[in-house]
């Protein structure tokens, strides 16, 4: 038993998982982290997981889009080279409009998706942190660290309790895709 | 909220018995998991039939010039932007079902959203190549964009919708493949999971490493809702500025404020109507009825509905202004477009775009299947019509009738057109073929609230009033999925 590293609580319904949640937070069980094949509304109030922020870079994105975009405009029509187009003004603002707000819209997802990637350390061919292989399909997967919480026989009938389908004792971290 | 509880009198979302999260992800994956069918092949066939004859058309014009098409000195845009503005047009169900629709909570887009995203990718794809194409010298299509350059820097002139249109429709590509690849991650993932070798090395490396933990899936749905934000006026703003391309010009029949929600309203029109052409066969063939189900067809008649309605007032409010404003060349060019020698392309667009989808107030007709079919075709054909009538009846006889002349594609221009919509077919096969065709997650979040399994368990619990599960009941007679026994199932106490 003291090789386990994680003892994960494998449920066949996320309600059975959020109520597996709340039993062990009842007896002071800290837990790791949950898997799921889907979004679970509310999980992270319950595991007291920040909000995310997200928007704040979208929105700093987005604002550096409309001051680089504007810029652009600015230093090439107004600034570099004004062309005089039938004596309308070179600083023309409602035709300005079109292209700084592609740009806008271009870095804000664009940045915003980046640091998404960055944050959750996503990009092609990382070798993924996955700690029960069915995580992506069927099973909802809660994540216990073993030498945190050493009453493993507690946190096992309490999952069980809550539903779980399986108990597993973990030796390793995360599973081998070699 | 996995468990949140959806009013009966909603339609489920998804049918059949005994679906589980694993059935789910069996279902979903039957064609990415196995050798491709007959059916699939046949199709693959004569769609890379077609994509090969766009390369051979495409690089014909390439190599001799856009003189290879059938123009003329008169109407220096035909078919090419025609066959654009059509592509672009097919391109926004996709992002307005996946941004539109998440806004407004519209569940039911959960089984269509993915397809739908992958047909506004290709169809950008095809609309792209008439832009290259239609430049004459293709080899210097960068010089759209602002790049410091030799003449001075001579910059692009951003007074041009033509240049706004450049900025659009690549803004628009990019945001759309974005959202779209950010949505699959998690479903490459459950394919990575779930295969071997040397196919879950490739999916690993496509999955971005994702282990659906709370923090991402977190992350995931603000990304989600944040895209689905900043494409929402993205797609309007596409449209619009293609819509700017003609109406910041002078010729009559393109001069007029009212081209931007008009060419919005069909461009809703004709993406919708291509998802039904599409979903309609791939549910069958695919046997995704359970998923895709009479409820996502009828919604779709609806929009298509409103939609066509919506450009049929479109078409009566240009007419009524034309004769309103007195303007003598306005007034002929929509004469010409009634009665002129290319009436038959208006009347044409008039039939498939106004009346074909008032047909669709009938419950009987948009609920029928192949009748759906058949008019998501017509539609689509009646929209390549519009953007042809407005783009050559406006040229063709223009100020001075000594110019005044008539256009005739000639094989090139066929061989374009035809060949897009075989390479279109050729990259939403290869879609189907290795990427999961409706969202894995995201219908499993259904299954607990909008399922009819789950309602015929709520009601066999009693948790509703007799005359609402009544409704209920009705309204499932129109679902092909449904059999007999489940309807009698919500009678068991």
């Amino acid at each position: 038993m003291s090789n386990t590293k994680y003892i994960l609580g494998s449920f066949a319904d996320p309600d059975e998982l959020m109520s597996g949640i709340d039993k062990l937070q009842a007896n002071n069980i800290s837990i790791y982290d949950c898997f799921t094949p889907m979004p679970i509304h509310g999980i992270e109030a319950k595991l007291g997981v920040k909000p995310s922020r997200l928007p704040i870079a979208a929105f700093c994105f987005g604002a550096l889009g409309t001051i680089l975009g504007f810029s652009l405009l600015y230093y090439t029509m107004a600034h570099d080279w004004p062309i005089n187009i039938g004596g309308k003004p070179s600083l023309a603002l409602p035709n300005f409009v079109p292209v700084t707000f592609e740009i806008t819209i271009l870095l804000c997802a664009l940045g915003m998706v980046a640091t998404f990637f960055f944050r959750n350390h996503l990009f092609p061919g990382r070798a993924p942190r996955v700690m029960d292989i069915r995580a992506t399909d069927d099973r909802f997967i809660l994540a216990v660290d073993a030498r945190e919480n050493t009453n493993h026989e507690l946190v096992e009938s309490l999952l069980k309790e809550a539903g779980a389908v399986e108990v597993k004792y973990n030796e390793r971290k995360y599973i081998s895709y070699e | 909220m996995s468990s949140h509880n959806e009013s009966i009198l909603r339609e489920p979302l998804i049918t059949g018995k005994d679906i589980t999260y694993a059935k789910i992800t069996d279902d979903i994956l039957v064609p990415v998991e196995n050798k491709p069918n007959k059916a699939w092949w046949i199709g693959f066939t004569i769609a890379s039939l077609g994509a090969l004859l766009w390369v051979v058309s495409v690089g014909y014009t390439f190599w001799t010039g856009i003189g290879a098409w059938g123009l003329n000195k008169t109407i220096g845009w035909a078919w090419d932007i025609t066959d654009f503005v059509w592509w672009v047009g097919i391109g926004h169900a996709g992002t307005l079902i996946s941004a539109v629709l998440l806004l407004f909570r519209q569940n039911w887009r959960n089984s269509i959203n993915r397809s739908a995203e992958a047909m506004t990718i290709f169809a950008v794809i095809c609309a792209a190549t008439y832009v290259v194409a239609h430049m004459g010298r293709p080899w210097l299509a960068y010089w759209i964009f602002p790049l410091p350059n030799q003449f001075g820097s001579l910059w692009v002139n951003f007074n041009s919708p033509l240049v706004w249109d450049a900025f659009a429709i690549s803004t628009y590509f990019t945001v759309s493949l974005v959202f779209w690849y950010c949505g699959l991650l998690p479903d490459i993932a459950t394919v990575r999971d779930r295969a071997t070798g040397l196919r879950q090395k490739i999916y690993g490396v496509l999955s971005f490493g994702w282990n659906g933990s709370v923090k991402s899936w977190q992350r995931f749905e603000i990304v989600s809702l944040i895209l689905a934000g900043i494409s929402t006026p993205l797609v309007l703003s596409v449209h619009t500025i293609v819509s700017m391309d003609f109406a910041t010009s002078v010729i009559p029949g393109w001069h007029t404020t009212i081209f931007p929600p008009y060419f919005v309203a069909g461009a809703i029109f004709s993406g919708f109507a291509m998802v039904q052409t599409l979903l309609l066969i791939l549910r069958k063939v695919m046997n995704f009825e359970n998923y895709i189900t009479m409820f996502h067809i009828e919604s779709m008649n609806i929009i298509i509905m409103v939609t066509g309605s919506i450009v049929g007032v479109a078409y009566l409010t240009e007419l009524f202004i034309a004769w309103y404003s007195g303007s003598e060349y306005e007034m002929y060019a929509f004469a010409n477009r009634i009665a002129g020698p290319y009436w038959w392309a208006y009347w044409a667009m008039m039939t498939c775009n106004v009346i074909s989808p008032q047909l669709f107030w009938f419950k009987k007709i948009r609920t029928s299947i192949p009748i759906s079919w058949v008019l998501s075709i017509v539609v689509n054909i009646g929209m390549w019509f519009e953007r042809f009538v407005i783009i050559a009846t406006s040229l063709h006889r223009d100020y001075l009738p000594s110019s005044w002349a008539m256009f005739y594609p000639t094989w090139v221009d066929v061989g374009i057109f035809v060949g897009s919509i075989g390479l279109f077919f050729t990259l939403f096969l290869l879609f189907l073929r290795f990427l999961p065709a409706i969202a894995i997650a995201e219908v499993k979040m259904l299954l607990k609230s909008s399922s009819l399994q789950h309602k015929t368990k709520l009601v066999q619990e009693g948790a509703f009033p007799e005359e609402q599960v009544q409704y209920f009941a009705d309204s499932l007679g129109k679902y092909d999925s449904v059999i007999e026994e489940d309807i009698k199932a919500l009678k068991i106490k």
